[in-house]
């Protein structure tokens, strides 16, 4: 065991750890925070999905010393238009992809922002390309929906956008 | 997962120190270490946590190569002006991988030590030479759909998973690493390991040395470049088969072409014996299909691989073909 | 004012877009600890040896439990048509009281611990020997020697009209074809988790179920302890699709885990846990022949499948149910065949039978057009029945044609050039292809109470479960308007076998069975109110029940005792053989698909989808269409990439995961057009048909349709690889 400090939504977290934790069961299990799925704890379908200083990664496969020092923010600490537009757009059904969804869609609309290009982006070294429904489509791609609420979350996104 | 111990590295020095104890292992992004730790494939005794260690730029060389700190996340390589305009088969195969998530937290020194996503490799209750040595092979007989057609042997016909070392293959790129020992550069031709006698060992880093950084040289050709990735969903997904190449044609000629593969063989597979029959001869779909037809006429197929043999062709001349009509004529 | 229709917000969607929604392994009990399984990796046998030393030396673990230490557990009862919770058995295996293995994934072990991280730990160093005895495993392999299947209450194994493979055989036109599906997994996002607490000889359950009154049930008689004893919660469940439908040993093993060392006991199953201990859909082959005259007229359908079961459970799918009903030929034959293996037995994955079954006829039809030469639509409509085609019967609804005309119109169907390969873009091969979506419509019985209270307010109360289909938008949309109040007035209860029972969510048919007692139940109110305005005067609920100073009126429909419970199986189950002896009851519907498919590396993908169906009266549009995409997206997996490996040698899964086992991600995805013709089925309460599985069946034919029409390639065999198109 050891004592480790996580940043998460704003305020600091003592907690005391093995290290094979990750993040995503430092989030669930020691702070209580359920708002962060695990669906396959493999890196296979993005429902843990956090932001670590403002980057989507999976919590599952991020030891929690590991993120010792980043800003870790999760679905209870969003407060954003997304989520209100997911209910408008039916992007959910059982709601366990939902947290992961948002939370990737918040990072991706930053990383679109930036400039960084995905698989779908056809000219490279345009400046930023437009966010169509086939780039959203490629970039949410790491978060699986099994209801199958996809169409409803590309809405969703784009409303937002 | 077993238990193990867990060190944090501020800078090289103290890596290389850490990892010396036994049963170490560095850990850069984890995307592919903790899910084996998980699996229990994986079992080090101590972790050495590289993920602070500066060697997180990527700096524009003189001769017009590119330096990339080997704790570049993929994401931010991919993103980045100079690889997107100077080597975007690069950036594509980098996009083509995993997801954006992943992407974000991988590194492109973990990236080159990914490892086989072949079935009976995942399995702790299965035979695998490279798993295990001398317990067989379960793939063999087994469900092979994933696994490789070049460069197999009868131990082993697992597939490397990489993409973005399919195209840092085609760029001759250079892997930089540092031990105790000192520093060595290993073109990345040399890095990886065919499984031979010996699966276990997949490429020739030793135990105790540090990927540090990743060369790119200059390579003209590659402004025309692209990476098409071939597999079983559009997103999200190993690849059945993928094509790095690079073109130029001059006059309706051959004159530089690069080709690479991934999913078809047991390292990322430089596509040699293509290049060498298509440099000099016409930019025709012809002759893209007979560059193709002799780089895989040693494909060693199974029955559930078979198909990538006409599947590898025929990405083979498509990727060149949209290159041809990209080219500057 | 009516909200029944309206496409309201589900009203749960910000407690899921929030993180709030806690999910049944999100209950921090005091004291609680973590279970962990082991897994037998043989197929069957006997454990010889099974050393926990290591396990138990692992800090903070509380207790090993295997066959050797294990408290004892009653069986599983015998399943019995007088007692229907007896089908919530996954399997027959007793888990840890024995030391014979049946499949390969059998829990042989738990491990509880202080945290999940050392129970995890520790069951990976549990070391077994075993003695293997001889296994079948191989479905293909056992396939020739399947049994036909006996009749049940439900469906006969077998059913015929006239002599249909004589009629195959002088037909002017035939197909006769073989067509083969893979096992599929649920892969429900959440994995099956179970939060367990005992407090003396009580137990209490969060649990991710579809079938909260049956566990309740089961877990009384497993563990022996009075059914009022037990009480099991499940207010939100990360998706099901059947897979959440019956009692698999991480639920019972839970609350022996918690039995066994006193503390509350948490058990999340790994991805690969749900793989190997939670059955899913079986492998199908499938012998479709058609035989028709010239001008289309069908007079030969055979359709037989093989399916399998397995030897400690499982259950028959009804592959060829809709075989039955879809089309006016003049011989018929349907017969399906069953082999047992020595595998995690099946169970029921969203439309079983049907979304398999459908694919097969469906794809069967659009081969007989192409040989006849006719549109396939036309061919469809050449034999679209006036009444059950097997034995005359009523249909209850049918709106076939009707789906067919506004789809077509919608689809744009005119423009697809009959000619195999004749539509290109670019290095796109456009192929569009039909297929129609078939399942039948049932429902079960329900108790609930409704309660009006004097401030106009009104509470609904049933314990069924919510996956993600808006069973509390859904019936808070019917009470409203059954009570005339305001949809925000109505605030539903559920998920809590405290409350009224209800069915479990399975068969499409919870919110049918929900809105029939809750549609009774507001009459009562209604009449209650009348009558106190006799007496009292007033208008409105609010002045009558202030006047009459009654703080609420409360009615119920349905009882709870014992004796209440098996009075409505019985009035269930007549109603159900009654009114099977009268109508064919069925939702139904027709999918459009346009796929393109990479000329040079035969790569597909799905660029437009439109689906037409008749689910009776629609109750919020909004959820609706995202049920039917669901079951369209599922099916897309279905047809192109899901499979469930079971290596032949072993019987072990060899994809017990999300990075393998492929399912649909957004970029598979196209936007996918849903129309409803929203006209009540007479013969259902308020008219409304279920909506969860009808989405899935049909879209692997359609799909298969689509591609050879883009290629000319008949692909009989999936999931619909590019490999197979190339």
């Amino acid at each position: 065991m050891a004592e480790i400090t996580l940043r998460i939504n704003g305020s600091a977290e003592t907690l005391d750890v093995q290290p094979q934790v990750s993040l995503l069961d430092a989030l669930r299990e020691h702070l209580g925070l359920t708002g962060t799925k695990k669906g396959c704890d493999q890196g296979a379908c993005g429902a843990c999905t956090v932001l670590a200083d403002g980057e989507r990664i999976n919590s599952c496969l991020a030891l929690a010393m590991q993120y010792e020092g980043r800003e870790i923010t999760t679905i209870e600490g969003l407060d954003h238009p997304l989520q209100e537009a997911f209910v408008r757009a039916d992007g959910l059904q059982c709601g366990y992809c939902t947290s992961g969804q948002i939370c990737s869609a918040v990072g991706m609309l930053a990383e679109h922002k930036e400039g960084a290009p995905s698989a779908a982006t056809e000219d490279l070294e345009a400046a930023e390309e437009e966010l169509s429904d086939e780039e959203i489509r490629e970039r949410m791609s790491g978060n699986l929906c099994r209801c199958g609420a996809y169409n409803g979350i590309v809405s969703a996104i784009k409303e937002v956008a | 997962m077993r238990s193990f111990s867990y060190v944090s590295a501020p800078d090289v020095e103290s890596a290389l120190t850490a990892i010396a104890s036994e049963g170490a292992k560095f850990l850069g992004g984890g995307t592919n270490l903790v899910d084996l730790m998980r699996e229990r494939i994986e079992q080090p005794e101590t972790i050495v946590d590289i993920s602070r260690l500066p060697l997180t730029e990527i700096e524009e060389l003189p001769d017009g190569g590119v330096r990339i700190g080997a704790l570049v996340r993929n994401s931010h390589l991919a993103a980045h002006r100079v690889i997107r305009v100077r080597y975007p088969v690069l950036a594509q195969a980098i996009l083509h991988g995993a997801s954006a998530q992943l992407r974000n937290m991988a590194t492109v020194g973990g990236n080159l030590l990914q490892r086989t996503r072949c079935l009976y490799f995942y399995d702790e209750a299965a035979p695998c030479n490279k798993r295990v040595p001398g317990s067989g092979c379960g793939a063999l007989g087994g469900f092979a759909r994933n696994t490789a057609i070049l460069g197999t042997s009868e131990h082993c016909v697992a597939t490397h998973p990489s993409d973005m070392a399919v195209a840092l293959t085609l760029l001759d790129a250079t892997i930089e690493v540092e031990s105790s020992r000192g520093t060595r550069r290993i073109p990345i031709a040399d890095f990886h390991c065919l499984p031979g006698e010996t699966p276990d060992v997949e490429t020739v880093l030793a135990a105790d040395e540090l990927i540090t950084a990743v060369e790119l040289p200059p390579v003209p050709v590659a402004r025309n470049s692209r990476y098409r990735k071939v597999r079983d969903r559009a997103s999200y997904a190993f690849a059945l088969v993928s094509v790095a190449a690079a073109l130029e044609v001059e006059d309706g000629v051959v004159r530089t072409v690069r080709l690479a593969l991934g999913g078809v063989g047991t390292k990322p597979w430089r596509a040699r014996e293509a290049e060498r029959v298509l440099t000099g001869t016409p930019a025709t779909a012809d002759s893209f299909r007979q560059a193709a037809d002799a780089e895989l006429a040693a494909a060693v197929t199974l029955p559930d691989n078979a198909f990538k043999t006409g599947l590898a062709q025929r990405t083979i001349v498509a990727t060149l073909r949209q290159l041809t009509e990209g080219s500057p004529a | 004012m009516t909200v029944v229709g309206a496409p309201i917000d589900r009203v749960d969607g910000k407690a899921k877009t929030t993180g709030a929604a806690r999910f049944a392994a999100e209950y921090a009990l005091p004291g609680l600890a973590h279970a962990a399984l082991v897994y037998a990796n043989i197929a069957r046998g006997r454990i010889t040896a099974l050393d926990t030393t290591a396990a138990r030396a692992v800090p903070g673990v509380l207790a090993v439990l295997t066959h050797q230490n294990s408290p004892t557990v009653k069986p599983a009862p015998k399943v019995s048509m007088l007692n229907l919770s007896t089908l919530v058995s996954g399997t027959q295996v007793n888990y840890l009281q024995t030391d014979e293995v049946h499949f390969d994934g059998q829990p042989i072990a738990v491990v509880v611990a202080e945290t999940s991280a050392s129970a995890k730990e520790a069951a990976s160093l549990i070391r077994t020997e075993y003695a293997a005895m001889e296994s079948t495993v191989d479905f293909a392999a056992a396939e020739p020697d399947a049994k036909v299947q006996p009749n049940n209450p439900l469906m006969r194994g077998e059913e015929k009209k006239g002599d249909a493979e004589k009629a195959l055989s002088e037909a002017d036109v035939t197909v006769d074809l073989r067509f083969t599906t893979p096992p599929h997994a649920h892969n429900a996002l959440e994995p099956h988790s179970t939060t367990a607490v005992w407090e003396g000889d009580h137990l209490t359950v969060y649990d991710a179920t579809q079938s909260i009154d049956w566990v309740r049930s089961h877990l009384a008689v497993r563990f022996a302890v009075p059914t009022g004893n037990v009480r099991v919660l499940a207010p939100f469940v990360g998706g099901g699709f059947g897979g959440k439908g019956s009692v698999w040993a991480g639920t019972l093993l839970a609350a022996l885990a918690a039995r066994a060392t006193g503390r509350p006991v948490r058990l999340m199953l790994t991805r690969e846990g749900v793989y190997r201990t939670v059955g899913g859909r079986t492998a199908s082959t499938q012998r479709v022949a058609l035989g028709a005259d010239r001008d289309g007229k069908l007079r030969a359908l055979i359709h037989a499948s093989v399916a399998r079961t397995g030897r400690v459970g499982g259950m028959p799918e009804q592959i060829t149910s809709q075989s039955r009903h879809l089309y006016d030929a003049e011989h018929i034959l349907v017969r399906q065949s069953l082999v047992e293996l020595d595998l995690l037995p099946n169970t029921f994955m969203r439309a079983p039978g049907e979304s398999i079954g459908t694919f097969a006829v469906e794809a069967a039809i659009d081969e007989l057009a192409a040989e006849l030469g006719m549109d396939p639509i036309a061919l469809r409509m050449r034999n679209e029945p006036a009444v059950n085609p097997m034995d005359g019967k009523k249909f209850a609804h049918r709106m076939l044609r009707e789906a067919y005309t506004l789809g077509a119109e919608k689809f744009g169907w005119h423009e697809r050039t009959p000619e195999p390969g004749s539509m290109r873009d670019g290095r796109w091969l456009v192929g569009m292809g039909v297929a129609s979506a078939y399942h039948p419509a049932n429902r079960f019985a329900a108790n609930v109470t409704v309660r009006l209270s004097a401030d106009g307010t009104v509470l609904v109360r049933c314990g069924f479960q919510e996956m993600g289909m808006g069973g509390a938008t859904a019936q808070a949309q019917i009470a409203a308007d059954a009570l005339g109040v305001p949809f925000e007035a109505v605030r539903v209860e559920y998920g809590d076998s405290e409350l009224p029972m209800s069915p479990g969510a399975g068969g499409s048919m919870q919110t049918a069975s929900i809105a029939n007692s809750l549609l009774e139940a507001c009459e009562k109110v209604k009449h209650s109110v009348q009558a106190l305005a006799k007496r009292t005067g007033g208008e409105g609920y609010e002045d009558i029940l202030r006047r009459a100073n009654v703080p609420h009126i409360e009615a119920a429909v349905g009882s709870d005792t014992r004796f209440g419970r098996i009075a409505g199986q019985a009035r269930f189950m007549t109603n159900f053989l009654l009114e099977q002896r009268r109508w064919v009851k069925a939702a139904a519907g027709v999918q459009f698909c346009e796929v393109r498919v990479d000329r040079d590396t035969g790569e597909i993908r799905v660029s437009r989808w439109l689906g037409v169906f008749d689910i009776g009266t629609v109750i919020n549009h909004k959820m609706a269409s995202s049920q039917l995409r669901g079951g369209i997206v599922m099916g897309l997996g279905m047809a192109l990439s899901e499979e469930t490996l079971i290596d032949p040698r072993t019987g072990r899964i060899m994809n017990p995961s999300l990075a393998e086992y492929h399912v649909p991600v957004h970029a598979d995805i196209p936007p996918i057009d849903v129309s409803f013709l929203d006209d009540p089925d007479p013969t259902m309460p308020l008219g409304l048909l279920g909506a969860g599985e009808l989405g899935i069946t049909g879209v692997a034919a359609a799909v298969a349709n689509a591609i050879h029409h883009a290629t000319g390639n008949r692909v009989r065999e999936l999931p619909i690889t590019l490999d197979k198109v190339l």
